[in-house]
């Protein structure tokens, strides 16, 4: 897909939602090294990741991120330009009032922090000014989140299937809604980066 | 496939609640609760707001099942491990070191997987007799299960025993409970110094004071507003001196009762009360 005749409007966008798991660290960890260190819109990260290991994860991911990254106290105040990560072992939401909710509800697919939870809440706040990015996977977790996300006006982006390490996420967001872009991770890079 | 439920209808269906049933769910977080009520819905195949507000002000019965799912009781023994271990080399110690005896109030303890831990920690290390606890939560059902506990055995393998190990017991987890059918039934002697009794946090007030109050991921499930009003229900239910510890995402620093703690781990939300 060219970029060129990619017109989003910048001032469209007023956060981010990004899921993954099955080898989604490299390409969060790419996407965070390349993000133009201005980027100035929150963004939430739903990524799978091992129950008992609480800490280390985004010490890996800050290593080269260009942006701040903190896994938030429950009903922190969000602000621009931080990169919020889901903590392992919750839910993380989008609350009224622009706040990080989170939650020990049931695993969905198996999964808490689960994708889902996070896009649909997010796009419930952020409505159509919400940009969705499913990256990498092996779950079903976030095809839901996608759609509605996309039922609210947000704009979905998927990560080309075969560049996935394990293709299941991305196809499976891909069925369950019609997504605006698929794309490799360094054209969802330029996309992020063309909204600073 | 239910559409979104408007915040006016949440806001209507909490004024239903608490007039007829005397709870107030007002200033639970938003996203939570929308998704609690969108669940049951689907659940029990309730097809819109309409009918379940209608329900629920006309069938005491259907209203207590809608309780039992609204909040969440999901639990873990011996969640977050490394607490525990503070708890049995610094929290408690540090308590024994000047009294006898210390009570502790679980609140919001649900099903109980938390009492059981504490109580487990206290007889490996011989301290079982010195204490009274109290355990509360708002509801009856899952406080009816946590006074009679059944555990489900695949949970039991695969979260307590996985936690317990880490937190690094004396013994195995099974020496605490009797497998039967695919269930695993406590050993009710460890609780025996347990008072479990229903308690609103958002309106039942002071009942005793303690040396050690564990409220964990209940209050991420209410708003700032409402974990103000509820930091200080625990402040008063604090001898000075003695400690509080919140869930490990859990913050109290921009509460009106944050000068009146100190931090003891950070990392584990352990605080002690220094002022009145
Ligand atoms: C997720 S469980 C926490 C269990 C345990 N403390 C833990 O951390 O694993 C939350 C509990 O809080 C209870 N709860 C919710 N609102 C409450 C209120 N207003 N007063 C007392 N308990 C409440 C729920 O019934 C539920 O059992």
């Amino acid at each position: 897909m060219s970029l060129q005749n990619l017109n989003i409007d910048k001032s469209r966008f007023k956060a981010v939602v990004i899921g993954g798991s099955a080898g989604s660290f490299q390409v969060v960890t790419k996407i965070l090294a390349e993000i133009n260190p201005g980027f100035d819109l929150p963004i939430f990260m739903a990524l799978h990741r091992l129950k008992h290991v609480r800490n280390g994860f985004v010490e890996a991911l800050m290593l080269k991120s260009k942006l701040n990254i903190v896994e938030p106290d429950d009903k922190e105040s969000i602000k621009r330009g931080i990169v919020y990560l889901a903590p392992s072992n919750y839910h993380m939401s989008v609350e009224l009032g622009y706040k990080i909710a989170l939650s020990t509800e049931e695993m969905i697919n198996n999964s808490r922090p689960a994708i889902d939870v996070t896009f649909d809440s997010a796009s419930y706040v952020y409505k159509n000014k919400t940009l969705g990015i499913m990256l990498t996977g092996a779950n079903k977790d976030g095809a839901w989140g996608m759609k509605r996300l996309k039922d609210r006006g947000g704009f979905a982006i998927v990560q080309e299937p075969s560049e996935c390490t394990i293709d299941t996420m991305p196809t499976a967001a891909i069925k369950a809604t019609q997504v605006d872009m698929i794309l490799h991770t360094s054209d969802i890079i330029k996309v992020l980066n063309s909204l600073v | 496939m239910i559409e979104d439920i408007e915040i006016g209808e949440l806001r209507t269906l909490c004024q239903v609640i608490q007039e007829k049933y005397k709870y107030d769910f007002n200033n639970y977080a938003i996203s939570s609760f929308k998704r609690r009520v969108i669940r049951f819905l689907e659940l029990f195949k309730v097809p819109n707001m309409t009918v379940l507000i209608e329900k629920i002000k006309t069938d005491p019965a259907f209203f207590k099942t809608f309780m039992n799912e609204l909040t969440v009781n999901v639990t873990e023994m011996f969640r977050d491990p490394s607490l525990w271990r503070d708890i049995r080399d610094k929290v408690l110690p540090n308590l024994f070191s000047t009294q006898e005896t210390i009570k502790i109030w679980h609140a919001g303890c649900s099903s109980g997987e938390e009492v059981y831990s504490m109580c487990i920690l206290l007889k490996e290390n011989g301290w079982l007799d010195n204490v009274k606890i109290w355990a509360t939560d708002i509801d009856e059902n899952i406080l009816a299960k946590a006074k009679a506990p059944k555990y489900n055995m695949k949970n039991m393998f695969e979260v307590n025993e996985k936690n317990y190990i880490r937190y690094g017991g004396t013994g195995k987890l099974s020496d605490y409970y009797k497998e039967e059918h695919g269930v695993a039934h406590m050993d009710t002697s460890l609780v025996s110094n347990v008072t479990y009794r229903t308690h609103d946090l958002v309106k039942s007030g002071i009942f005793n004071k303690f040396d050690l109050i564990l409220c964990r991921n209940v209050m991420i499930y209410f708003n700032q507003q409402l974990q103000n009003e509820v930091f200080k229900l625990f402040h008063e239910s604090l001898f000075n001196y003695s400690y509080f510890i919140i869930g490990s995402k859990e913050t109290l620093i921009w509460s009106e009762i944050a000068g009146k703690f100190i931090t003891i781990n950070q990392e584990e939300k352990i605080f002690k009360k220094v002022k009145e």
